[in-house]
Order: structure tokens, then C-alpha cells, then sequence
């Protein structure tokens, strides 16, 4: 992902009518989670509003706490960029759609569940989803791969989460401590701007 | 099945909700157990049928599946009780999300920021390819499966900014189309 900071451009003014905007349309095509990778395109690669450095944090914060994944990261992109009515309406609009969608659904779901091919287009868009998030994965992956350390965590945290299936928050909690502390500064030569 | 709405229904709603809010960690299907037994079992607003039906419609609709929590008030409350189903729904969490994002933004430059970033880089790449397995399993883990996610991922390679909507159609066209080859070998 290092190379990405050299093609990201501050062209498009942050708004809150282009927030809105961005998060109307991410919520009303989320189907089956993998929403960060394009959350992480239309603010960070394609409008240049939030480095990397600032994203990929949010990232592990927003599955970190309780709540959804993808409102808990709205919330955190909208705070970072305009505060807490930033926060606001990027959660506004990452909920619009399936509200509304909801109320659609809720007058018409009899309907909507005989019909079989709706359900093979609705897995067709949530496996595309999982290989956006795939690349994600790959781009965080390689970020990583920096020392034996981060690595390590890395690897423990999917094996623990992802094959054993060991629950989040009591593997999150050993594995963040340990993680920080790997990265602590020694010496203080590195203290810069972050 | 809809009850007079009224102050105490709406109430009832979001003092069943907003614990859920904080409880769904890692995801909506932590709440569906106790929301199920809530609306269910102790209420009886809907029937494990129904509940059971508008979990179905949430899987086909888009955004996060604890909008279950709405579209059960909906059923009990009118869209009033869905309006306050996500206000408990998504409030709580949210509050706490962003206090946490201000305590970090606040507190940046500083050494200690700066490691804890470090560190949690490898968390969310662990979390991140971790929830790749687990959709992909829970998607049934098939074959098709399979090739439409390596086959989004190699060309988000190819063309990083690309614009998700023709990926996310051509997933669906390509399920579409394996299903009707599947029920045209079936009719024949």
C-alpha cells in the first residue's frame, strides 16, 4: 500500500453533502459485510480525505468495539474528517438505503423469498464483496510484512479468529497489548509527525 | 399482530434494543439469540416463524443485519417504532465509537499514539484476512465462490481504482447464470 500515497490527490473538497454521498451509496449496496474496501476507495484512494496511516487504524478499531463494522467506521472516517456532525451524517447516510430498503422489504417479503434467482444474484454480489476485501486483505498483509513481530500477530490473530474460531474481544485483548508493545519506541528518534 | 403504539410500546422497544447496540461485538449474530427471545419467547410480538421469515428478508436486503432489531419494531410499531429501533440500534454504539476516535485523534504525535498504531496494523490485517475465511465459508465455500473473489481480487490489482458496481454485477451475473444452467439441467 506504500505506493498509494503518491497517487492520492486533495481534489475533491470535504463536504458534508459529498460524505453523505459517499456513505448513501456504500450502505445501499452492502450486502454480506467486506464494506471497508470501499470505504478505504472513495476516501482514501480515489478523494485522497484520509491517509493509510490514519484508515488502517479505524479499521481494526471499528471490529474491535461493539457495534457494526461498517456504521462504526462511518462514524469514524465522518469524525476524522468534519466531527461529530460529520460523524452524524456519515452514519445518516451509510443507513438511508437499508432503511429504506427495510421498509420495502417489510410490505413485500412474502413476494421477495419465492423467488430463487434473486437469491443466487444476492450470493453473486456478496462473493464479489469477499474478494474486494481479499485485496484489502493482501494490501494490509503486505503493510504488515515489515519485521517477524507484526507477522507473527498477524498470523496468531488469524488462526485464533479465522480457523479456530476463538471469540474477538478476549483474543483482541491479548493480542493488541503484546502488538503494541512489539511497536513501542525505543530510544525516541522516531517520534515524528505520525 | 400491531399493538396500539403507544409511548411505553416505543420505550419497551428501545430498552430492548440499545443493550444489543453494545452487545453485537464481532459482528450481528450475537444479538439474534437474545433478540429472538425477547420478541419471541417473552413478548410474543411476532411468531419464531415470522422471526424467522424477517430474518430471511434481512439477509437480501442491504446494510448491516442487526437492522433486524427495525424491521421487527416496524411489524410491531409502525415505522415510528423503526425510526426508535435505530436510534437504540446504532446511537449507543456509535457514541462510543466516536469517543474512542476522538481520545485517538486527540492524543496523535504522541510515542504511545504512534505504537499503538504500529500495532494495530497487524491486528486488522489478521482480522481482515480472518474475515475473509469467514465469509467465504459461511457463503458455503464453493467453488464458484471461490473463483468470483479471486477473479474481483486480481483485477482490483490490475485497476486499483476501479468503481465496485460492474465487480459486484458481474458476481451476480455470474451466479445467475450458473444457476440457470443448474435448473436447465434439472428441467432436461
Amino acid at each position: 500500500m506504500g505506493q498509494s500515497s503518491a497517487e492520492q490527490s486533495q481534489t475533491t473538497p470535504v463536504t458534508y453533502g459529498a460524505l453523505y454521498s459517499v456513505f448513501f451509496w456504500i450502505g445501499l449496496f452492502s450486502f454480506g459485510g467486506g464494506l471497508m474496501p470501499w470505504i478505504q476507495r472513495e476516501i482514501v484512494i480515489k478523494r485522497g480525505w484520509m491517509r493509510d496511516e490514519d484508515f488502517l487504524p479505524g479499521v481494526a478499531l471499528a471490529q474491535v468495539l461493539p457495534g457494526v463494522n461498517s456504521t462504526n467506521m462511518a462514524v469514524y472516517v465522518g469524525r476524522h474528517l468534519l466531527g461529530v456532525s460529520g460523524a452524524a451524517v456519515a452514519l445518516i447516510g451509510m443507513l438511508t438505503g437499508p432503511f429504506a430498503a427495510m421498509l420495502i422489504a417489510a410490505y413485500s417479503y412474502k413476494a421477495i423469498l419465492g423467488v430463487p434467482a434473486l437469491h443466487a444474484a444476492m450470493a453473486g454480489v456478496a462473493a464479489a464483496a469477499i474478494g474486494m476485501l481479499l485485496r484489502m486483505g493482501v494490501s494490509a498483509v503486505r503493510t504488515t510484512s515489515k519485521g517477524v513481530l507484526p507477522i507473527a500477530v498477524m498470523v496468531a490473530v488469524f488462526v485464533a479468529i479465522g480457523v479456530l474460531k476463538w471469540p474477538l474481544v478476549p483474543v483482541v485483548l491479548v493480542a493488541t497489548p503484546l502488538s503494541v508493545l512489539a511497536a513501542w519506541p525505543r530510544g525516541k528518534k522516531e517520534q515524528g509527525d505520525a | 399482530m400491531r399493538e396500539e403504539v403507544s409511548f411505553g410500546l416505543l420505550l419497551t422497544i428501545a430498552v430492548i434494543l440499545a443493550p444489543l447496540s453494545i452487545a453485537s461485538i464481532g459482528g450481528a449474530t450475537a444479538i439474534y439469540a437474545p433478540l429472538q427471545y425477547e420478541v419471541v419467547d417473552l413478548r410474543q410480538w411476532i411468531t419464531g416463524r415470522e422471526f424467522l421469515d424477517l430474518f430471511a428478508i434481512c439477509r437480501f436486503t442491504p446494510g448491516p443485519s442487526s437492522l433486524l432489531g427495525a424491521l421487527i419494531a416496524f411489524k410491531v410499531a409502525g415505522i415510528l417504532g423503526a425510526l426508535v429501533a435505530m436510534v437504540a440500534l446504532y446511537l449507543p454504539s456509535s457514541a462510543l465509537c466516536y469517543a474512542v476516535g476522538r481520545i485517538w485523534s486527540t492524543h496523535k504525535g504522541k510515542p504511545w499514539h504512534t505504537a499503538v498504531e504500529k500495532g494495530l496494523t497487524p491486528i486488522a490485517a489478521g482480522l481482515i484476512m480472518a474475515g475473509v475465511l469467514a465469509l467465504f465459508q459461511l457463503s458455503g465455500g464453493d467453488l464458484l465462490t471461490g473463483a468470483v473473489m479471486v477473479g474481483v481480487a486480481g483485477v482490483l490489482t490490475w485497476k486499483r481504482k476501479m468503481h465496485p458496481f460492474p465487480l459486484l454485477i458481474a458476481g451476480a451475473l455470474a451466479f445467475e447464470a450458473a444457476y440457470l444452467l443448474g435448473y436447465m439441467a434439472r428441467a432436461a
